[in-house]
């Protein structure tokens, strides 16, 4: 393992940490590789900023190492580690101007350089005109963009975001989400971005670990979390999901297997059901079903309970003979249309569908997301 | 209350924090034992005098001597009720005439706030004595304030009341308690003005829109969020006006005498050490059961 | 009439406000006068003779001089100390808190004729002199608790984080100290000293317990006018006292105001 790590990657081992009534982060271990961005995903309390707070050096893990690179650097001081903080509240200090807080970190390593190369950062996050304010006159906006410099300028070997983008509103938050994403392939310095709000991560995440009760459920690119969720928890956390009680067939050939869902057969491509479980949940997302028979092999009837249009799309609740209501997103393109009380058909394609062992709560994570994103 | 805060962000602390547990004792020692041994020392050597029987010339010997209470209570009983009675009267004026001025400062001043304060504070930086000399020219016979009151006929009723003896302002009960609300109004204006600052005005606002009438709305939102300040203003105008004697001296008669004045008296002209002693030792016990029934009857421990 | 009960508030609060200021204005009047007899009571004729020669009083500049190095040394002493107790307790978590809390109240919660006097019992029974030692360790002791309680007030307001970010940028805790926590409270420490100087400096209560004939504070002195006679140079003093306050006072709420300035 070790000598197939490149120079500058982050990896934990075993890293844990308990506190005197419980365990906030369950031993871990996570490889990030050098220049990456990587996000760590999880609702409140699931141990994602415990952790981030251990790759700092903020907080003492219980057990495990950490090591950059070669170096283990678990022993080592926060102020003594070459990974560096945008803070959640920013904490840029208000007694120095917004030059003063980029330098801070370079005149504390005594760097000749540290004026040009603050001002450097300060046009790299087009804040070159406010240099000489101090970060209360500045708007939400400009402090986040002011602490994300601070840390950057160091060159860290790893930059932490801890919900950097929290305290921003939406439109704002959106175009944050794409200038940290350019800024991080401009510099090309391993970013690890702590959030609770899936889109984010979605949208700039090479890879994601979503995190739960202090361990780590899944771990994989954007796509494959959402196409292939391993959990319930995965499933309702990252975007909605349609979870119906299923059993396998036997039989089926090398790429479909049939699954029952009460009387009914449906089609899901054998790649997606985990190997030797028999009762499963049948999981597909809103937006892969379709009203009427054109979506895929795979047909449900029920009655239309409720519709509300958001402009793009229209989310249509259709209940099921046996009570349970399924969530169908349409798109507004001019399609399938369906009234109030009006009995209609969802289909969708055999690979769309993915199977998880229903010995897992079908509700993991769905109460967990709120409307940040 | 913000001790908890504290405590619950001390979980998530730097562990260096954690690590060194000298570091508090270490700046908490120097501060404490002073206090430890010019404060509470003090008590104990205060209560040791008191119990013991002598003179200045020929020295003091212990004897338990419990009795010399009784005679300082028998004796002073009137004017420990009086410096009780004069302080808990200021303290109410004080709060009366306090509230207005700092609801005004925090809410409703503006630009002028910082202004205002100043002119709050800045009295308080002049020595208190020559303030105090002032107010015997202000409320002497022959100016325009003493000849008004007696033209309105003020005088006929502050003396119809007790509280002056004559038809003058000066040397009275009047002008004592009158010197102990003005001397110790900025320890009320204060501690109003830092909780009424802190309440967020909407809710006045949501107040009146959920139909309170002014008053109601008063009642029911803005007196309860500043009681921490009423507590604390009223703790701290109380207990410095209960051991005052300066205001008593200057503004009084002899009949105004507090009980301050007389362990003034006893211990530096008098040099009756252990009745001194004694007396101060029942102020003491005094201040300190009242002030912690009226905390605990408050329930705002936290005071700090 | 509808106006005057609008405004009913800031009459009342102007009228209190000038209830507090009317001495301050009779004692800068009375700085001009040239009294009839022993006492500034009643003015007299118009006159600076007290202004060109504030020190004509005998002892009156001696005690001054006195009283401001006392505030000086004992308001420094105790805001150092009690700077000290206010980052313990703001800053750390430690046992035996709520015990430091009562011993730092109870100074507040005890008058000053029984601190006075009970200092003094101790310093007859130690044989501790009389005098401006004395009177430097009294002054210290009362202040200590006003320094903690302005102080802490402060350091409660600073986010932890703001030390933490100084760590992580590579601080030490000593830098971290230097250049995030201290410039931080320093308001906090500044509203604490000041405090500490004007009570040290207007005691008397307390100050006549521990004093001796050759250390006469400028209180003392006052209270010695007072039965003996009130040169006008007290009333020179009292008036340039206020406005040096006036300016002191505003130039740190010029300061604070700065730095405070609200998010454009």
């Amino acid at each position: 393992m070790m000598d197939r790590q490149e120079k500058g990657d982050l990896s934990l081992v075993a890293l844990t940490k308990s506190f005197a009534t419980f365990t906030a982060v369950h031993p871990l271990d996570l490889t990030i590789p050098q220049g990456s961005f990587f996000a760590l995903l999880g609702p409140s309390g699931c141990g994602k900023t415990t952790t981030l707070r251990m790759i700092a050096g903020l907080e003492e893990p219980s057990g495990g190492r950490i090591h950059i690179g070669d170096a283990d650097i678990t022993g080592t001081k926060a102020h003594q580690r070459n990974v560096n903080t945008v803070f959640q509240s920013y904490a840029l200090f208000p007694h120095m101007t917004v030059l003063d807080n980029v330098m801070f970190g370079l005149r504390r390593r005594g760097d000749k350089q540290a004026r040009a190369k603050a001002d450097d950062i300060l046009e790299l996050v087009q804040l070159g005109q406010v240099a000489g304010k101090k970060p209360t006159q500045l708007s939400g906006g400009m402090q986040q963009r002011v602490a994300l410099a601070r840390a950057l300028v160091n060159r860290p070997d790893v930059l932490l975001l801890d919900e950097p983008l929290g305290a921003l509103d939406l439109k704002l938050r959106r175009q944050m989400q794409m200038e940290l994403k350019r800024i991080q392939q401009e510099v090309g310095l391993t970013f690890i971005h702590v959030t609770h709000d899936q889109e984010e991560a979605m949208t700039m995440a090479d890879s994601i670990a979503v995190m739960n009760t202090g361990r780590i459920e899944q771990l994989g690119d954007p796509a494959t979390l959402y196409e292939q969720p391993r959990s319930t928890f995965v499933a309702n956390f990252l975007g909605q999901s349609n979870l119906v009680r299923a059993r396998v067939n036997p039989g089926g050939t090398d790429h479909i297997v049939t699954v029952r869902v009460h009387d009914t057969d449906l089609e899901m491509a054998r790649e997606h059901l985990p190997e030797g479980v028999d009762d499963v949940w049948l999981g597909v997302r809103p937006e892969k079903l379709r009203l009427g028979e054109a979506g895929g092999p795979n047909h449900l009837r029920g009655i239309v309970r409720d519709v509300s249009f958001s402009g793009v799309a229209t989310q249509y609740s259709v209940e099921m003979p046996w009570g349970q209501e399924l969530i169908v997103v349409q798109q507004n393109d001019g399609t399938a249309r369906a009234a109030l009380g009006e009995t209609v058909s969802v289909s969708w394609a055999a690979h769309h569908g993915f199977a998880l062992d229903a010995s897992q709560d079908a509700e993991a994570g769905a109460e967990l997301v709120d409307d940040h994103g | 209350m913000a001790e908890t805060a504290v405590l619950s962000t001390g979980s998530a602390a730097p562990r260096s924090r954690r690590r060194r547990n000298w570091v508090p004792y270490a700046l908490l020692l120097p501060g404490l034992l002073w206090l430890v041994v010019f404060f509470v020392l003090p008590m104990v050597t205060l209560a040791s005098q008191s119990l013991q029987e002598g003179n200045v010339d020929d020295g003091y010997v212990f004897t338990f001597n419990v009795g010399i209470y009784l005679d300082a209570l028998k004796q002073y009983w009137p004017q420990y009720l009086r410096s009780l009675l004069y302080a808990g009267t200021a303290t109410v004026l004080a709060l009366l005439l306090a509230y207005p001025l700092a609801y005004f400062i925090a809410q409703k001043a503006g630009r002028h706030k910082n202004l205002l304060l100043v002119l709050v504070i800045a009295p308080f930086f002049t020595s208190f004595l020559i303030r105090t000399l002032a107010w015997r020219t202000i409320l002497s016979d022959d100016w325009f304030v003493t000849q008004w009151a007696q033209a309105l006929h003020i005088t006929d009723l502050l003396q119809a009341v007790g509280l002056t003896a004559n038809d003058s302002l000066l040397s009275s009960r009047f002008a004592v308690i009158m010197g102990l609300t003005y001397n110790f109004l900025p320890f009320m204006i204060l501690p109003l003005y830092t909780s009424l600052e802190r309440l967020d005005p909407r809710l006045i606002e949501a107040a009146g829109d959920l139909y309170a009438s002014p008053w109601q709305t008063f009642r029911k939102v803005t007196w309860p969020l500043s009681l921490p300040g009423v507590v604390a203003g009223t703790l701290l105008t109380f207990i410095p006006a209960a051991g005052d004697f300066i205001n008593a001296r200057l503004l009084g008669t002899t009949q105004t005498t507090m009980i301050g004045s007389v362990i003034d008296s006893q211990f530096l002209r008098v040099l009756d050490y252990p009745l001194a002693a004694a007396l101060s030792f029942i102020l003491l016990i005094t201040i300190v059961s009242l002030v912690s029934v009226y905390v605990r009857r408050a329930g705002t421990e936290e005071l700090l | 009439m509808k106006w005057i009960k609008k405004h009913l508030i800031a009459f009342a609060a102007l009228a209190v406000l000038g209830y507090m200021l009317v001495p301050n204005v009779i004692v800068a009047a009375f700085s001009f006068n040239d009294p009839k007899g022993k006492f500034n009571y009643n003015f007299n004729e118009f006159s600076t003779e007290a202004w060109t020669n504030p020190c004509g009083a005998q002892g009156i500049c001696e005690s001054l001089g006195l009283s401001l190095q006392i505030g000086v040394i004992a308001s420094l002493s105790a805001t150092v100390l009690g700077a000290m107790i206010a980052f313990a307790l703001g800053r750390y978590r430690f046992r035996g808190r709520s015990a430091t809390n009562l011993l730092i109240f109870m100074p507040m919660a005890t008058p000053e004729v029984v601190m006075g006097s009970s200092l003094l019992t101790l310093f007859l029974m130690l044989g501790v002199p009389s005098g401006r030692t004395a009177i430097l360790i009294a002054h210290i002791m009362f202040c200590v608790s006003f320094v903690v309680v302005a102080v802490k007030a402060r350091v409660a307001t600073l986010d932890p984080k703001l030390e933490e970010a100084a760590a992580d940028l590579g601080a030490n805790p000593t830098q971290t100290f230097l250049r995030v926590t201290l410039p931080l409270a320093a308001p906090g420490i500044a509203a604490g000293a000041l405090l500490a100087f004007s009570l040290s400096f207007d005691d008397y209560i307390i100050t006549n317990f521990n004093a001796s004939p050759s250390s006469i504070t400028f209180p003392m002195y006052v209270w010695g006018a007072a039965a003996r006679g009130v040169p006008v140079q007290v009333y020179v003093i009292g008036t340039v006292m206020f406005l040096l306050a006036l300016i002191v006072v505003m130039t740190a709420q010029l300061i604070s105001s700065r730095r405070h300035r609200q998010v454009v």
